[in-house]
């Protein structure tokens, strides 16, 4: 059984795990950028630091991607989802590129092409390459016509 | 220094120890909360049933779920003790790649999922794309 059709929802759900690990990666490194450094002697001090706007930003933003993946791993193939999120660093170097206008050495410019690549291929193929479990337990229209029928 | 040379260096095996353990504990995650995600169903048609604490409640109460979730837990802090020995520039790529096969392999075996030759080759492309892209 195949599935190769995504919903509106469902390509954002993807988008969402794509840019959600980069973006709340980029919040954390900020946020602990700002603070003063942390000693190993007082780790308590962490716990201070998940207030802090850009930290707490980081944490929603990567509890988001997890909630996301899981949605998007119970309606596509593992190896359909692992592809989107590697496109994540992909949008991360662009953004870094592009807004921050870091330099890009051209071994990352291969990287980012072979990933876009990489993921065309997997994005044209089917989402979906194995049936959920509850549709398997669950009897098709047809199996309950057919016991209808046989009564 | 030859390849043999490499070979009997004793920090060789023990970085190579370290990201096989985070790469095999991640994979071993992932392939977990994976099944477990197969075996519910689509999350939205829950939600829709059983409104989000129902979603929610049908995915923490998963065995499946909270296995993945203890060996994501595991390969967080194999990674953590890794860079604590290494620098990010080694452990991130090579982790990242390496388990993106695994998973790969694992998917094919343990979910069953059809890896035809246009997976594969995603896999290869985005496994050396994260590599160079880490560098």
């Amino acid at each position: 059984m195949t599935h190769h059709r995504l919903t509106f929802n469902q390509y954002l759900i993807l988008a969402f795990v794509s840019v959600s690990v980069p973006l709340g990666d980029a919040a954390l490194s900020r946020g602990m950028k700002s603070l003063p450094p942390i000693s190993a002697g007082h780790p308590l001090s962490l716990i201070g630091a998940v207030f802090t706007p850009w930290i707490a930003l980081g944490i929603a933003l990567l509890i988001g991607y997890f909630a996301s993946y899981l949605t998007a791993l119970s309606w596509a193939d593992l190896t359909f989802v692992m592809p989107a999120t590697a496109l994540g660093n992909v949008f991360l170097a662009l953004l870094a590129h592009f807004w921050l206008r870091e330099q890009i050495s051209l071994m990352r410019w291969m990287g980012i092409v072979l990933i876009t690549v990489g993921v065309a291929f997997v994005a044209r193929g089917p989402v979906n390459t194995t049936p959920p479990i509850s549709a398997l337990a669950a009897p098709t229209p047809e199996e309950l016509d057919a016991k209808g029928a046989g009564r | 220094m030859t390849l043999a040379g490499v070979l009997l260096e004793a920090s060789f095996w023990k970085a190579a120890g370290m990201i096989a353990t985070i790469v095999i504990t991640s994979s071993t995650g992932e392939v977990l909360t994976a099944a477990a995600m197969k075996s519910m169903g689509d999350l939205d048609d829950i939600r829709a049933k059983s409104g989000l604490g129902g979603a929610i409640k049908a995915v923490v109460t998963s065995p499946l779920f909270v296995s993945g979730i203890f060996f994501m837990a595991v390969a967080f802090f194999s990674l953590l003790f890794a860079l604590n020995h290494m620098n990010l520039s080694l452990v991130g790529p090579a982790a990242a790649s390496l388990t993106l096969v695994l998973n790969t392999v694992a998917a094919q075996l343990f979910l069953h999922e059809k890896v035809d030759r246009r997976r594969w080759t995603a896999a290869v492309l985005v496994c050396v794309g994260v590599y160079f892209l880490a560098h």
